[in-house]
This record gives structure tokens, C-alpha cells and sequence, in this order.
């Protein structure tokens, strides 16, 4: 099957920091990925350069046989591909759902407001929301917040979805609703990218998981291969431990 | 209730010059022209929410191409749109040079705008006339026909201007706008081309001003740089649209007719300390009244459904 997004040796510095190094990697259509990686490995850097916030220094992003490496953030979620921002972006002042009606209407091309509210209570439903659509954006509690920021993406009809930190914050149980509603996101044809640091989501959730250190793709493979990769232990860990985990096996 | 109001504003302004003296129509063709400059700004700064202090170029600018135009055997009444063109073309290419800038950045260039454009004027005077001014061909009508046509054509320009806010405000554009006021980055990832809303948004909030500058030019017959130009051009529809309330169509109305009020009875009572007494207005409502007017009518209305 064709990849759904390619990357293909795409860099990104911030003055002498390299925020992205030679990165490359395929998601291929209906995979659930995560991507994980220490602080500052250049895991939100990867999602703003795909969405088109920072322009590529070096390589090539194609979206559904498409460049995308020079498009602006809107046309980008136009063509089908929604983030979450790791800190959530709600329109404030207005209500839940003229929030997600904003996503239906702008990206998913609703034909007017009264169609992208309709449609955006749906997305409403979906997340288990509707009950507050009528109440205001900024009176949502955070895990009300995250599940709004995941509505309005869903809203935007996307082809392609970047979770960042949507768990972040949360507590177990609200963890275990929002990996119910991130696996039932493949029925609908979406595929997902999930930046995280919470192990279990990833373990739990994802097909294949990608790990970022230092901006580098050190690992990319099943959870339980890269749980073994002694790289990603490295990076993790510490050298000293991964060398004694080495030295144990041997 | 709101198609009422309408009609009660219309057959006022149409019953007003049977009965009204020349000081009460010229009044009325002031509160007028401030709703068009009120209700202009509204568009960039009450809905896309930057505070752009343009007006007062738009609308010397205005008043400056309609007077030039006329000099040069432009009819009047053709005058007036050039001056409204002039101005959006000007906004356009200013919007799209400045627009990217947020905040406090936007506001300063917005101001300094003003001043370059009086500079220029004041300085071309072969075209413009320099800070000598410019007089406009004067009309062959008495007083009384000149005070009700241009208070006619006035309410003209002011009912576009309504129209087209009340338009903005219920489509695609002024929720666009109103996503880009709360947050612009998310208001970008959504799929909003935001550089295209805000010109826009820009460009609106120039040509109503530019024809009202024009009309303003043929009103009084006579313009120099120093008054058409001048700052506080830029900051009263500001207030007025904070007193009235911002991002809705009735309140920058509201706000133009209190202003003009409570400007009139400043100036006659306090001549020499009359911009003092409007910076404390100003103070005034940034503390007490932050939703303007109409904020105050929407407390109540909720408390009164909240109570039931």
C-alpha cells in the first residue's frame, strides 16, 4: 500500500541547534504510530514541520503523493492533515461547538455555518461532549479541553492526525476513555500519529513506534522490538545502564 | 425587535429635516459619519482584534483623492468612491506589508502610518496644495438643500457600511475573523488562510472611511493636512467601539451616538481641557466597562434568565 506520509531525510535547525537530523520514515494508511523520544528530542518540532508552522531546512514531505514541504499550515489542513497542539488552543470565547463548527467549516469545507455545526456535533457525540456544546470554551475542565482539541481536529475531516501530548495532564481512568476513542479513530480510515511520553499509551495503542534523540531517528519498529533496542535503552537510561543490560544478556 | 429598530432609525432620519434646525442636521450627519468610522475599525479590530490606529490615514487619504479628483472636474458624487478606492488599495498593499505583525507592533505601524502620509501631503504641494489645503469647488445650492443632501447621502454611506458588517459578521468571514482574534496559530491550523481574512478585514475597514473622507472633503469645501490627518481621527472610533461594544454591528453604532453626545457636552464644558476629560472617559471604561454598552444589556439579560 502506498504511504499515506513520507518523509525522506528532512532536517530543521534553530540557529547551531539541530532540531531535526536527517529524519525518515513512511506511515502507511490506518496505522496507529507513536513517536516517542526524551525532552527535546525534536518530537513537536517534527509535528510543526509537517503541519507547515516551520518550513523544512533540508528534505523532501510528501502527504498522499503531494509535496508538502512548501505549503503554508492551512492548505496543508486542508489537504487532510489535523494536529492537536500539546498545549491546547481553544478559540476561548466561543462555545464548544462553534469550536469544532470552526474545523468543519474552514478545513472540511462545510458548506455554510449552520451544516458545520450540524456536522460538529457529531464530532461532539463522538468524543462525549455534547452534553456541553452550548457552554464556553475557556469554562472546560483540561480533560474536557483535550477531548474539544480532539473533536476539532476529527471535525476537520482529516486523512492524517497528529496527536501531540494528547494524555498529557490527564488521569488514569480519563488515559483509559481517550485510548478507547484514539483506537476507534482507525475505524473512521484515520491514520494516527501519536507524540507521547506516557509508555503505556504507546505500548498499548501503537503498531509501530519511531523514537527521536537528539532530532535523530535511532529506532523504529514494533513496541516490544524497540523496548529492546539498545539504542533507545541508551538514550533512555543512560549508557552506563544499557552497557550492564548488555553485559547481563552476554 | 432588531428589523424594528431599523425601521424606527430609517423614519427618523427621514422625518429629522422636516423639523430640524441646520445645527441638529449637522449633528445627525456627524453621528453618522462616526458610525462609519466606527463600525470600519470594527472590522479589524473588533473582529480580527488588531488595534489599528489606520483610520485616520484611510480617511485623509480619502478625503485627499475625492478632493483632488474634484479640483480636477470629477464630479462629486464620483468623487467620493474614488476616495473610498484610493483607501482600500492603499489598505490592501499596507495589510499585506504590516499584518504579520501582532499587538503592540501592528499599533505603532499602523500610527506611524498616518504621520508619513501627512508628511507626504504637506510636502507634494504642487498636487496637494501643502499645508496651505486645498479648497473644493463650491456648490450651487443654498444651505439648507447643501445641509439635507449631504445628510441624505451621508445616511446613504452609513446604511452600506451597516449592511456590510451585519454581512461579515453572520458569514464564514466574521467567524473566521473572530477565530483569528482568540488564537491565531490555531485559528492558521484549522485551514483559515488568516493573511487573506485579515487583508480583508483590512481592506474593509479602509474603503467605507476613505468614501466617508471624501464626503467630508466636499462637506466642509476645504481640507489641509493637519485635519484630515490628525490622530485623533484614529483613536475616537476606537472608543467609540469600546463604549458601544466590540464585534457586534449595533454596539460601534451605539458607541458613535453616546461618543458624539458626550463629546458636544464636553466640548461646551470644558473648552480648554476637553481631550483631558476624553482620556479619562477613555480610562474610565476600561475599568468599569470593559464589554461596552452593550455588555452591560447582555449582564443583565442573562442575570434575568439565569434568576428565572
Amino acid at each position: 500500500m502506498n504511504p499515506i506520509l513520507q518523509l525522506r531525510e528532512v532536517s530543521r535547525h534553530f540557529g547551531g541547534l539541530l532540531a531535526l537530523d536527517n529524519v525518515s520514515f513512511d506511515l502507511r494508511p490506518n496505522e496507529i504510530v507513536g513517536l516517542i523520544g526524551p525532552n527535546g528530542a525534536g518530537k513537536t518540532t517534527l509535528v510543526n514541520v509537517v503541519t507547515g508552522v516551520f518550513r523544512p531546512n533540508a528534505g523532501r514531505i510528501v502527504f498522499d503523493g503531494q509535496p508538502i514541504d512548501k505549503l503554508k499550515s492551512y492548505s496543508i489542513s486542508r489537504l487532510g492533515i489535523a494536529r492537536t497542539f500539546q498545549v491546547v488552543q481553544p478559540f476561548p470565547e466561543m462555545t464548544v461547538v462553534e469550536n469544532v463548527a470552526a474545523g468543519a467549516l474552514f478545513a472540511a469545507g462545510a458548506k455554510d455555518l449552520e451544516s458545520a455545526k450540524e456536522l460538529a456535533i457529531e464530532h461532539l457525540e463522538f468524543v462525549g461532549l455534547a452534553h456541553l456544546a452550548g457552554s464556553s470554551a475557556s469554562a472546560l475542565t483540561l480533560a474536557d479541553r483535550k477531548r474539544l482539541e480532539l473533536a476539532k481536529s476529527l471535525a476537520m475531516d482529516p486523512k492524517l492526525l497528529l496527536l501531540d501530548e494528547v494524555n498529557a495532564g490527564l488521569n488514569p481512568v480519563e488515559i483509559d476513555r481517550s485510548l478507547e476513542l484514539i483506537r476507534s479513530l482507525v475505524g473512521k480510515g484515520i491514520t494516527v500519529l501519536i507524540i507521547e511520553h506516557l509508555m503505556k499509551v504507546v505500548m498499548s495503542v501503537c503498531s509501530r513506534i519511531i523514537v527521536l534523540h537528539h532530532g535523530q531517528m535511532i529506532s523504529d519498529g514494533t513496541p516490544s522490538e524497540v523496548g529492546k533496542d539498545p539504542h533507545v535503552i541508551k538514550a533512555y537510561l543512560g549508557s552506563r545502564y544499557a552497557a550492564r543490560e548488555e553485559g547481563n544478556m552476554a | 425587535m432588531r428589523r424594528l429598530l431599523l425601521c424606527l432609525v430609517v423614519v427618523f432620519v427621514l422625518v429629522l429635516p422636516l423639523w430640524g434646525n441646520n445645527y441638529i442636521i449637522r449633528l445627525t450627519t456627524m453621528m453618522m459619519l462616526y458610525s462609519v468610522l466606527s463600525l470600519s475599525w470594527n472590522f479589524i479590530g473588533g473582529f480580527a482584534g488588531y488595534p489599528s490606529f489606520a483610520t485616520a490615514s484611510f480617511f485623509g487619504l480619502g478625503a485627499y483623492s475625492g478632493a483632488i479628483s474634484q479640483v480636477h472636474g470629477v464630479p462629486m458624487f464620483l468623487a467620493w468612491p474614488v476616495g473610498g478606492l484610493v483607501a482600500a488599495l492603499f489598505a490592501a498593499a499596507l495589510g499585506l506589508a504590516i499584518l504579520h505583525l501582532r499587538g503592540h507592533y501592528f499599533a505603532i505601524a499602523t500610527l506611524v502610518v498616518a504621520e508619513v502620509l501627512r508628511e507626504i501631503v504637506n510636502s507634494w504641494t504642487d498636487l496637494t496644495g501643502g499645508g496651505m489645503g486645498l479648497n473644493l469647488p463650491i456648490l450651487r445650492l443654498d444651505v439648507n438643500a447643501q445641509a439635507r443632501l449631504f445628510y441624505f447621502s451621508m445616511f446613504v454611506l452609513a446604511i452600506m457600511t451597516v449592511i456590510a458588517a451585519s454581512y461579515v459578521s453572520k458569514r464564514r468571514l466574521g467567524f473566521g475573523l473572530r477565530c483569528i482574534k482568540q488564537n491565531e496559530d490555531a485559528a492558521n491550523m484549522i485551514g483559515i488562510n488568516t493573511t487573506v481574512y485579515k487583508t480583508t478585514a483590512f481592506v474593509l475597514s479602509a474603503v467605507f472611511v476613505g468614501c466617508a473622507g471624501a464626503f467630508y472633503a466636499s462637506w466642509v469645501n476645504y481640507i489641509e493636512p493637519g485635519d484630515v490627518f490628525e490622530v485623533l481621527l484614529s483613536v475616537k472610533p476606537i472608543v467609540m467601539v469600546l463604549l458601544g461594544s466590540s464585534g457586534t454591528v449595533i454596539g460601534p453604532v451605539l458607541g458613535a451616538v453616546v461618543f458624539l453626545f458626550l463629546e458636544e457636552m464636553v466640548w461646551r464644558n470644558f473648552l480648554t481641557f476637553h481631550a483631558g476629560v476624553l482620556g479619562l472617559l477613555i480610562v474610565a471604561l476600561v475599568l468599569f466597562l470593559p464589554g461596552g454598552l452593550l455588555g452591560l444589556y447582555f449582564r443583565r439579560v442573562f442575570h434575568w434568565k439565569e434568576s428565572r
